[in-house]
């Protein structure tokens, strides 16, 4: 019975992907590589070398971003979310750059940087920022008054109570925007690659058009980048199941 | 300090807590609520109050600034002598709310405020507790894993834990059945037995207050003053169907203005 409900999804992506090939071996114009293709690409990507190279160099750029970023923004966002005045001095800030796509920042990225790591990073760190400060400052000021209160009252001072009651009360949200946030952070690298640096997973999508229209490669790159996403997103969820923070996810 | 003490009469010795003229007005929007009105209040040490008014009457108010999470308008609030002003671990307030920590285990509760103790005092404390409020079994458990009742003997067990003199319990039952209710009246008053804590417990529930108070003061609707404090002079266990018991809770019914018919 589990077994089954498991196997499901699989059946229905090896059935999609039958369909897929049967439809891209048929076509008379070549629209679509078949995922045997695919296969192909990716299979050239390993013996090249490629494939952990490029990996390696977008994830490099997402961690450094996505942590500076998560540095910055979460001690910002809770402490301008505890004093509300803070909070009514940023938020008009907030608001006008949060429009913003951090694609748009790409010009000035590479005029401040260079084409290289550092724009990238900077681009990442730019569409990570935002979400994380938000997060952090609807967190700090949905911490019900009851606990902080119950806190004071066994005698707490300052600092154990920002580490023993107002940290643990805010960090099933703050996780919840944590993986939300690396999931854009995964958008913007590919995007970021594309125009920026010479490496990477976004880059090898363009490159292999530019270079020989191997459509192969593109949509292998494709596959790649939703896989990885796909594990991200499960290791930050994986985090939302500690027994200590899984309070803040269940209605009761 | 000094000058304090000689201006004030010394109140009797068991003297616990003291309410003089306490007002509290709220300000919001430039306008200003009056909440409380002249509450005058004496509480002897080891005695268990019920504040018991209306909802929204403003008794969960008078029991925050007891607390010291508030401080009143007027007038002035004093616990041992000694003018309240901040919340103290020797008084703990049991929440309306569930104020348990989620984040904690039964045990990471029970030992919250124990951080001062040594490691060995601390799990002494902690099973000590535990065994008292009935939650063998479920040292390592989570709140949201818990009943509503075990929850709040959690919390009561959390207060109890640091050894307060006084304790402040807001509705603590309002959002339990009926049934985990009585027992949850007949575990604290267990409890307050054996430890003697002096007890301000504020309840809507006339029933309730009857049947656990030493005295019951009964406030108005809002701004809340006091019209009348009910002793009632029937010793534990209370015969909830005697004649006393229901004389009692009928003065109070007609204090407040409540028919007793549906």
């Amino acid at each position: 019975m589990n077994l089954r409900v498991r196997l499901r999804p699989l059946v229905f992506i090896a059935a999609l992907l039958v369909i897929w090939e049967i439809a891209a071996r048929r076509q008379s114009v070549h629209l679509l590589p078949g995922p045997w293709g695919v296969v192909g690409g990716i299979a050239d990507l390993v013996r090249h070398g490629l494939l952990l190279k490029y990996v390696v160099a977008s994830l490099f750029r997402v961690t450094w971003g996505f942590l500076l970023a998560a540095l910055l923004a979460i001690p910002l966002g809770l402490t301008i979310g505890w004093y509300r005045r803070a909070e009514m001095a940023f938020n008009p800030i907030v608001q006008i750059l949060r429009p913003i796509s951090p694609l748009a920042w790409i010009p000035i990225a590479i005029l401040w940087f260079g084409v290289g790591d550092l724009a990238a990073i900077f681009l990442i760190f730019l569409g990570s920022f935002l979400p994380l400060l938000l997060t952090a400052m609807s967190a700090a000021r949905s911490v019900p008054a009851v606990y902080v209160n119950a806190g004071r009252n066994f005698g707490l001072g300052p600092a154990r109570l920002v580490y023993q009651v107002f940290y643990p009360a805010v960090v099933p949200q703050l996780i919840v925007g944590l993986r939300i946030t690396l999931g854009v952070a995964w958008l913007v690298v590919v995007a970021a690659e594309m125009i920026a640096v010479n490496s990477g997973l976004g880059f090898l999508i363009v490159d292999a058009r530019n270079a020989g229209n191997r459509y192969d490669l593109v949509v292998a790159g494709m596959v790649i980048i939703g896989v990885i996403g796909l594990l991200l997103d499960m290791g930050m969820r994986s985090l939302e199941r500690v027994k200590s923070f899984r309070w803040g996810y269940s209605e009761d | 300090m000094a000058l304090l003490k000689e201006s004030v009469v010394a109140p009797a010795p068991k003297t616990k807590l003291s309410v003089e003229k306490v007002g509290m007005t709220f300000k919001r929007d430039g306008k200003s609520t009056p909440v409380l009105e002249n509450i005058n209040l004496e509480v002897a040490d080891g005695e268990f109050v019920c504040l018991l008014g209306p909802s929204g009457c403003g008794k969960t108010t008078l029991l925050n600034a007891m607390a010291g999470f508030l401080s009143p308008t007027s007038g002035r609030i004093q616990v041992d002598n000694e003018a309240v002003n901040g919340p103290d671990p020797r008084r703990i307030f049991v929440f309306q709310e569930r104020g348990v920590f989620p984040w904690l285990t039964v045990e990471g509760n029970i030992g919250f405020g124990l951080f001062k103790l040594s490691r060995a005092e601390r799990q002494q404390r902690i099973d000590h507790y535990i065994k008292m409020v009935g939650l063998q079994g479920f040292e390592k458990a989570y709140p949201p894993e818990l009943s509503g009742g075990m929850k709040q003997r959690l919390e009561v067990a959390r207060a109890l834990a640091v050894n307060p003199d006084m304790l402040f319990l807001d509705e603590p039952f309002g959002a339990l059945d009926s049934i985990t209710r009585l027992v949850m009246r007949g575990e604290l008053l267990r409890i307050w037995e054996a430890e003697r804590k002096t007890i301000i417990f504020v309840t809507h529930d006339i029933d309730e207050a009857v049947q656990l108070a030493d005295r019951v003061v009964v406030m108005s609707a809002r701004p809340a003053t006091i019209q009348q404090i009910v002793n009632i002079d029937i010793p534990h266990p209370r015969d909830i169907s005697s004649t006393r018991y229901l004389e009692l809770r009928d003065g109070i019914f007609k204090q407040i203005g409540l028919a007793h018919k549906i």
